[in-house]
């Protein structure tokens, strides 16, 4: 017996120690990059890996990161950012909603043709549709515009669709029936008695779309060509051309706070997308 | 009793349509439209300043017979996703199975090893990569403090830069060993306890009911995974520009290049569709191969 207690307790310890050590490696490149945003230029590149700091210079690394590049300062791409990302998010979750509601609760005719049709978005690469986009919002006149970058999104929700579909399935229809024999209409089930039910789902959804929107590199590299409507991902592409800038301290500055809200909402929210994707067995 | 069938029973096109209105015009306007464009396109040679001329299956046939990067591009893109899907949903499987079990701070570890996947898109790790495995980076540095001095790092080698951006690809394993983990707390602990009370060893159970419990699973991961792989393209624009000599040049990149640097938009929607039938062919294989290895429990 005793035997027994302590081959497990050896077991457990090399557990840990295995899951500490697997944990700091996932981690060290984010901690890497926090480490040297806090580095001298003149100290980063001698012990590289070190994540001891031995010449400060925190604040001229974050002053320089934020006065940012070709005269325009980083809180104009911060700016933008929000802009895209908040309106984006909000479109990409309501269009979804209603489509998903739709979907699961309405009957009505094609409902089984337009949903084959949000699979099939699910299934080919966005990248693929960018270049007849790019051709028809440049006809439309409307590439280097806020427009570009953010009703794109509002369209995008095939993923957010299946979710909440998945989700409303779950959710007993007697809820909607009683409802409906207490006088409410369909929009209000959805409204009053079913959004309430599946928030967790919807916020799930939310963050989901709020860190592809605010992450998202390829759609506004093609679509915006005016550098202070640049989002923070064009912007420190800026930032990595040699030729125009060699600060690094400044670089890695801007790029810690460019992760900065994806590791808050991931703090905050932790609960949200753990559950959320061990619910609809899909990743973003 | 009456009431309860009238909600559901009857169609009520009206609402449903205008439910899906917004989705419903956004696919047209954003997806149909621009694809049945982008057919049209792949037909002809338009560079945007003049119109497009008709030139047939020619740019298809260019593709395949004329270039040389195109055949480049789809190799490191097959490489890459042959690659990175079966070790991350291998490595994803490995840590989950560990972490199925009682232990303390399970929590924690699942937090640390998830952070990689939700940041790794990102245009700030794609930095970080370059940085650690680039030019007097990290493992230049650790190397030297061990005595190996390198001319060339990791990312300088066109022998070595793939894998270093399929390692990056492979750290994110945190979101497919999330799934994993759910469907192995799914699996009926009455299953272990019979294999148990006949015998089984450790490794013969996971064989025999892990891994044949999770197949739906790891076929359904796998499908999104190739997809996904597949599209790769910030990591090879900004860590290594698909250098050195190509030796990282995704496909999709290549399409890019295509289309924004050189204008060459009818090949690129050529290109488009290629990858397009390539992915469909991907996953039409994988459904006919569904029957000799998934199992869904309840169908006999």
């Amino acid at each position: 017996m005793t035997m027994n207690k302590t081959k497990r307790q050896i077991n457990s310890i090399l557990f840990h120690i295995g899951a500490c050590a697997l944990g700091f490696l996932m981690i060290y490149p984010l901690l890497w990059l926090v480490v040297s945003s806090f580095k001298s230029n003149r100290t980063m590149f001698t012990n590289t890996y070190s994540l001891v700091v031995e010449e400060p210079a925190i604040l001229e690394n974050y002053m320089s990161g934020f006065e940012g590049i070709a005269g325009i300062p980083f809180s104009r791409f911060m700016l933008n950012s929000v802009i895209v990302t908040v309106i984006g998010t909000v479109g990409a979750v309501f269009t979804s909603l209603l489509a998903a509601y739709a979907f699961s609760r309405i009957k009505f005719k094609g409902s089984g043709f337009w949903f084959s049709c949000v699979m099939i978005t699910m299934m080919i690469p966005a990248q693929v549709m960018v270049v007849p986009q790019y051709i028809i919002l440049k006809k439309l006149s409307l590439i280097d515009t806020y427009f570009a970058m953010i009703v794109p999104w509002f369209f995008g929700g095939a993923f957010f669709i299946f979710l909440l579909v998945q989700f409303f399935k779950g959710i007993p229809r007697e809820l909607d029936e009683a409802a409906y024999i207490d006088g409410c209409s369909k929009l209000q089930i959805l409204f009053y008695i079913l959004v309430p039910v599946v928030k967790p789902a919807i916020i799930n959804a939310a963050i989901f779309a709020f860190y592809w929107i605010w992450q998202d590199f390829f759609q506004p590299l093609i679509f915006m060509s005016t550098t202070s409507k640049f989002t923070i991902p064009l912007a420190l592409n800026m930032f990595t051309d040699p030729t125009t800038y060699n600060n690094y301290g400044g670089l890695f500055a801007m790029s810690v706070v460019s992760l900065l809200p994806v590791l808050i909402f991931f703090i905050i929210f932790q609960r949200y997308l753990v559950d959320g994707i061990a619910m609809d067995g899909i990743k973003g | 009793m009456k009431r309860k069938k009238t909600i559901f029973k009857k169609n009520d096109n009206l609402l449903g349509y205008m439910l899906l209105a917004p989705w419903l015009l956004g696919f047209l306007v954003m997806w149909f439209i621009p694809m049945m464009v982008s057919v049209y396109y792949s037909f002809t040679d338009f560079n945007m300043l003049k119109t497009p001329s008709f030139v047939g299956i020619s740019n298809y046939v260019r593709a395949f017979t004329k270039d040389d990067t195109f055949k480049q591009a789809l190799k490191v893109t097959f490489k890459y996703v042959l690659l990175v899907v079966p070790l991350r949903l291998a490595f994803a499987l490995f840590v989950a199975n560990l972490l199925n079990k009682k232990h303390i701070a399970l929590g924690l570890y699942r937090t640390l090893y998830y952070v990689p996947s939700i940041i790794g898109g990102s245009v700030a790790v794609s930095i970080v990569w370059k940085q650690v495995f680039g030019n007097s980076g990290v493992v230049m540095s650790l190397l030297s403090l061990f005595g190996y001095e390198q001319k060339t790092s990791l990312l300088g080698n066109p022998k070595t830069a793939l894998f270093i951006i399929v390692l990056m690809g492979v750290w994110q394993f945190g979101s497919s060993m999330l799934i994993f983990l759910s469907a192995l707390k799914q699996i009926p602990t009455s299953l272990y306890e019979a294999a148990h009370v006949d015998g089984a060893g450790k490794l013969k159970i996971f064989w025999k009911i892990t891994i044949p419990m999770l197949t739906p699973t790891i076929f359904f991961n796998l499908i999104l995974q190739i997809i996904n792989g597949f599209r790769m393209f910030t990591e090879s624009y900004v860590i290594t520009e698909g250098g050195p000599v190509n030796s990282t040049l995704s496909y999709v990149y290549y399409m890019y290049q295509r289309a924004f640097n050189y204008f060459d938009m009818g090949y690129s929607c050529a290109l488009a569709w290629i990858l397009v039938a390539i992915i469909a062919v991907f996953t039409v294989v994988l459904f006919q191969t569904q029957k000799f290895w998934v199992y869904y429990a309840g169908e006999e």
